[in-house]
């Protein structure tokens, strides 16, 4: 029953919006609906840690487990969050006259049929309304990444439509496929493409189809989730678009995208009984981490470099995946929570940075400490955070996957540690003197609302220094579902 | 048994008919050419799943030959002519490879396509997995579109076309897609189309043009 709440929600705010966002108090209403999608789906949550995975509606259309029940919650709360710095954020883009009511009713409203289509993606139990839904994510968003309507921004949606609509062009004929190898065992209708119904018989389907299905559905959705070399449009994305927009892009989009490949690939593994998809993974995550960490270093934008740190940083989780094994899905799962928070974290933080300084240079942004210090401590702890400092989860998360490559595939941890380490100089080299150089900017006038942040930050280091028992087994059993 | 064979003659042609006009399509120079060889596309294709559906006795094939009709014969169509009457830009395209050069890569792209789809019809049970090359082919020749050309529109309709292509792949190796999967789907082209309906305007609006050329100032420098 929950589930329809955790659906409904989010679709009735988007329809609301859309007929009445002209209000003043729209993005009150915006965090309103967010909040109660929150409550959804932490109610959800609740029922599925005591009862365990459970089935939904009609012939089984919703499915629900310990994985996707995970990213349900991280969703719905980063979508809350997000919702809460947009409020003030938005507002002050209008006094400045960047955007207009019109275009204020059409961002709250796609932003609430985003996270819906996020939802759906996550929940369902349908192969192909997994294709739908992503593209509908898609097609959310793309008027929200040209909300500003200057031309790199329209070009910037141009190519994430044309590059994703290709990409989910492939993901569809690799559903085709699936469903062309389901149908032979399961019989044609609705509940061939039934997840649970495949996995139950994913040891009878066709390997060779479903090899073929595989690398259509790994290049499909992989484009979305920015591997190399199919990453163009994220950085694009990224940077032109309004800030919040990059937050959910980055800290959700990407995850339900790789979310959908994890899905593809434990069938895979069960119809070949190889580790033929785990190879092709670790050979784009790596290769996604590679070049994103050299493309860091060349950036001037700040947003644009925090886009190729998330290229870097869902390699890296599909790198994890693709090892496989309990140790390194454990950390796959735990870098995708880590990664969502602090990166949708130092996106805020750039965000109210940014609009101070008029600019998304890095070289027009200095001193932030001086011109207001809430913001130059959050994009400094963000960062430290997002590269693997200790005591912040990342530093864990990012500590077990090396570990073990060097156990299993020793060959790719000098890729690994080079990668991380010229991220880590370039980025670091970059932010230290936005935030600590000098500067002659006036003090900011108003307060950021930067309680996010600091939320996200916090819960971070809390989960580097300590993950609590239950959340521990939790991500355990969800490991053991990626065939770990 | 022998109506069986008609229609799966009538199959063939119809088949043959779609690659043709993917073929059409890579060499048209007008815009509102390409749109009618579209609808075109989508009239065989429409037509097609009917009689697959009619030989075989799947009567949700008919929905979904329906829906193909209303959507990429009747309202596409219209509503690509009335945007290019709108925003006025019913001028020659020159394509960005000379038209000779791009059909001698599209007969290499068929023939690829159907290598392709060799293993995978053969292991097919429908009658008419034959026709799964053409399918595959019109998918990669839609792709050769949306590479060679420049302008806005053209590269959506290659996007449409690529779409046609798969969904005739559906039905050609599967008898079609699960209805609620094709509802979807139908759904997202349909609101795809629209958002784009609205980016025109807006590209429209700041370049004073459809040319995607102006839009090459994001890159790694």
């Amino acid at each position: 029953m929950e589930i329809y709440w955790v659906l409904g929600i989010p679709l009735t705010g988007g329809i609301f919006l859309a007929l009445w966002g002209n209000r003043g108090n729209a993005p009150e209403i915006n965090a309103g609906f967010s909040f109660l999608t929150l409550v959804a789906a932490a109610i959800l949550t609740a029922r599925i840690v005591a009862g365990g995975p459970m089935v939904v509606g009609g012939e089984g259309y919703f499915f629900i487990d310990s994985f996707n029940v995970f990213l349900v919650a991280l969703t719905a709360f980063v979508a809350f969050t997000t919702s809460l710095f947009s409020r003030p954020y938005m507002r002050i883009e209008k006094e400045h006259g960047r955007l207009t009511d019109k275009r204020l009713r059409l961002y709250h409203a796609s932003y609430q049929v985003f996270i819906a289509a996020m939802l759906l993606a996550l929940t369902t139990n349908n192969m192909g309304i997994l294709w739908v839904s992503m593209e509908a994510a898609t097609l959310a968003t793309v008027l929200l990444v040209s909300l500003y309507r200057t031309p790199a921004s329209l070009e910037a949606a141009w190519k994430y439509f044309i590059l994703c609509g290709v990409g989910i062009a492939q993901a569809l004929f690799g559903t085709i496929l699936l469903y062309f190898a389901a149908e032979k065992v399961l019989g044609a209708g609705g509940s061939a493409l039934l997840w649970t119904h495949l996995n139950a018989v994913k040891t009878q389907l066709e390997p060779t189809v479903l090899q073929l299905a595989f690398v259509f559905l790994l290049v499909g959705y992989g484009t979305k989730v920015g591997l190399a070399p199919l990453h163009n449009w994220l950085p694009d994305a990224h940077a032109e678009g309004p800030t919040p927009v990059s937050a959910v892009l980055s800290g959700l989009l990407l995850n339900v995208a790789l979310y959908a490949v994890m899905r593809s690939k434990v069938l895979v593994d069960g119809a070949l009984g190889n580790d033929m998809a785990g190879s092709l993974m670790m050979g784009f995550g790596l290769l996604s981490v590679v070049v994103a960490a050299f493309l860091i270093k060349r950036q001037t934008d700040v947003k644009r470099m925090f886009a190729y740190s998330s290229i870097e940083h869902m390699g890296l989780v599909t790198f994890a995946f693709g090892m496989g094994g309990p140790v390194a899905s454990f950390a796959g799962l735990l870098h995708m929570t880590m990664h969502s928070l602090t990166k949708s974290a130092i996106f805020f933080a750039v965000g109210h940075a940014t609009q101070h300084a008029g600019t998304q240079l890095m070289d027009g942004i200095r001193g932030l400490i001086r011109t207001n210090p809430t913001i130059g401590w959050g994009l400094m702890l963000g960062t430290i955070a997002i590269l693997g400092v200790p005591p912040f989860g990342v530093f864990a998360s990012e500590f077990l996957i090396i570990t073990t490559a060097m156990h299993e595939h020793p060959w790719a941890t000098p890729l690994l540690l080079t990668a991380l380490g010229v991220a880590f100089a370039s980025i670091f080299g970059k932010v230290q003197p936005m935030v600590f150089g000098e500067t002659e900017a006036t003090r900011l006038p108003h307060q950021p609302a930067l309680a996010p942040v600091f939320m996200h930050l916090g819960l971070v280091l809390m989960l580097g220094l300590f993950i609590p028992p239950y959340l521990a087994a939790w991500y355990r059993q969800a490991a053991q579902l990626l065939g770990g | 048994m022998a109506a069986l064979g008609y229609n799966l003659q009538l199959v063939n042609l119809l088949a043959a008919l779609l690659l043709l006009i993917a073929f059409a399509m890579l060499s048209q120079r007008r815009i509102v050419g390409l749109i009618t060889l579209f609808a075109w596309q989508g009239a065989a294709l429409s037509l097609s799943t009917a009689i697959v559906g009619w030989s075989t006795g799947q009567p949700h094939l008919y929905w979904s030959a329906g829906l193909t009709l209303a959507l990429k014969v009747i309202a596409m169509p219209w509503f690509f002519y009335r945007l290019v009457r709108k925003l006025d830009v019913d001028r020659d395209v020159e394509p960005m490879i000379n038209i000779p050069t791009t059909m001698l890569i599209g007969i290499a792209l068929v023939i690829f396509a159907f290598n392709l789809a060799l293993p995978i019809s053969q292991m097919s049970g429908t009658v008419t997995r034959s026709t799964l090359g053409i399918a595959m082919a019109t998918v990669l020749l839609a792709f050769l579109m949306m590479i060679t050309r420049s302008k806005a529109i053209p590269q959506v309709i290659g996007f449409l076309s690529m779409e046609n292509g798969l969904f005739f792949a559906a039905t050609s190796a599967t008898y079609g897609m699960p209805m609620v999967v094709e509802l979807g789907v139908a759904l997202d082209v349909l609101v795809g189309v629209f958002v784009l309906g609205i980016f025109f305007f807006q590209i429209r609006e700041t370049f004073d043009s459809l040319d995607l050329k102006h839009m090459e100032k994001l890159k790694e420098r």
